[in-house]
């Protein structure tokens, strides 16, 4: 079974290595980038532990072929923070106690970046619903909810303060 | 789990995916969504040697009205079906349904056509396709033929897909005016399959019935059209007694196997429930 080269963006940064067509994304990103953020959970696309964003979408990292990357651009947690700061739902996350024992975070962080770009400004019911493919079984979900609602007001903040 | 190895394809052309078909013969496998063979893969139940992997056929992606059919690429992922104008406008039911399979992220890769094509009774497409009257575009090696919806889905996972053929278009008739839809899906969680589903279209002339479609999910061997629920409704007045009579018709037809979900008479119930629910919000929207 032959290896394919594949080149792919993944935080900013271009890599260009061979793979296995079997490999999955979320084995790629941890054992060839030694990107361990996004977590392998269910690994049968329920938990969403594995989300990260390709080429703008949100996808769970498990139930998709590294090999299907060539030439997209992947997002991890990994590269949230600019510069030192954290993003706003991570900074949302840290402030709300969205977490307990951190396991689901990392793809509850990309989710909820993914999510507020489709919808800015959601109700408490479209966060439901925009977060439901991430399960969480510490917090309850509601600092989730709290969680994307403090991210969501940030970002429109910062956006003000731009225009 | 990693599934086990094998070889990858990614042909850029329809005809390039026949032909690769067609050389690689039974031990290959089409690549759609990837989230229901990627699992089985896991699971060995599936152990394809090569797959060809169909998500770089910009042509097989997209929706685009044709007088007063919609056709849908069969590539076109779950997300794309919910954001449609097109559909939107001209056949909602497909717009409420894609809402209430798997979850966002998993909407983002899941396909129409891959979701007909697996054969699956659990999944939701080929019960609604049934209700849409859908016809399917197969493409072979000798050129297109096309399959009704109705003639499609002949056991679990067994279509009538041949084995050198590729779905690529899924056509719909657009809705008349005065057609009312609704789509009802009994699930205990976001993600799961149906308890029971139930895809109704229908149409009112006045007060009385004068179309009506009904499909199944995941009460038989494969999506059930419910003919005779459908009769049960055409020419009456909608009213209790004609939903109860179409209810008990579709509960007729229900065979669906015990498991987690229920047993054979928890879900036949529930499967008429649903086209109660299904009639009554399609008939609201049929105004």
């Amino acid at each position: 079974m032959a290896k394919k080269m594949i080149s792919v963006k993944v935080n900013g940064r271009t890599h260009e290595e061979a793979v296995e067509p079997r490999t999955l994304l979320v084995h790629f990103l941890r054992e060839k980038l030694n990107l361990t953020g996004a977590h392998i959970g269910c690994e049968t696309s329920h938990c969403g532990a594995c989300t990260v964003d390709v080429d703008g979408r949100s996808v769970k990292g498990c139930t998709h072929l590294a090999v299907q990357c060539d030439g997209s651009e992947v997002l991890t947690v990994e590269g949230l923070a600019q510069g030192g700061v954290l993003h706003a739902v991570q900074e949302g996350f840290y402030k709300e106690h969205g977490l307990q024992c951190g396991f689901c975070t990392p793809g509850m962080l990309m989710r909820a970046y993914r999510f507020l770009q489709e919808n800015p400004n959601p109700t408490e019911e479209e966060i439901r619903a925009g977060m439901s493919g991430n399960l969480c079984r510490c917090t309850g979900y509601q600092n989730i909810v709290k969680a994307v609602q403090y991210a969501a007001a940030r970002l429109q903040q910062t956006a003000k303060e731009a225009a | 789990m990693i599934p086990p190895a094998f070889d990858y394809h990614v042909p850029r052309s329809v005809g390039e995916a026949v032909a690769l078909l067609g050389s690689l013969g039974a031990d290959a496998k089409l690549l759609a969504g990837g989230h229901s063979l990627l699992p089985m893969m896991k699971l060995r139940f599936a152990q394809p040697a090569h797959l060809i992997d169909l998500n770089r056929i910009s042509a097989l992606r997209g929706i685009r009205e044709d007088g007063a059919t919609v056709r849908i690429g069969a590539m076109t992922v779950e997300n794309d079906l919910i954001a449609s104008p097109v559909l939107q406008a001209r056949v909602p039911l497909l717009v409420e349904a894609a809402k209430l399979i798997a979850d966002p992220q998993v909407r983002n890769r899941g396909t129409i056509g891959g979701d007909i094509a697996h054969g699956d009774p659990a999944n939701d497409h080929p019960a609604l396709s049934l209700a849409l009257d859908a016809t399917f575009v197969l493409a072979g090696p000798d050129g297109e033929r096309t399959v009704k919806a109705d003639d499609f889905f002949l056991g679990t996972y067994v279509t009538a897909l041949a084995e050198n053929e590729i779905l690529t278009e899924i056509r719909v008739p657009a809705f008349a005016p005065k057609t009312g839809s609704s789509y009802h899906k009994l699930k205990r969680k976001t993600g799961d399959w149906a308890t029971a589903g139930a895809a109704v279209v229908l149409r009112l002339d006045g007060a009385r019935v004068a179309h009506a479609r009904i499909g199944l999910t995941n009460v038989g061997p494969t999506a059930l059209r419910a003919a005779d629920a459908e009769a049960a409704l055409i020419g009456k007045p909608l009213d209790d007694a004609s939903i109860e009579s179409a209810a008990q018709a579709a509960m007729a037809i229900c065979d669906p196997a015990d498991d987690l979900r229920g047993d054979r008479e928890y879900k036949t119930a529930m499967a008429g429930q649903m086209v109660r629910r299904a009639i009554r919000a399609a008939a609201a929207r049929a105004q």
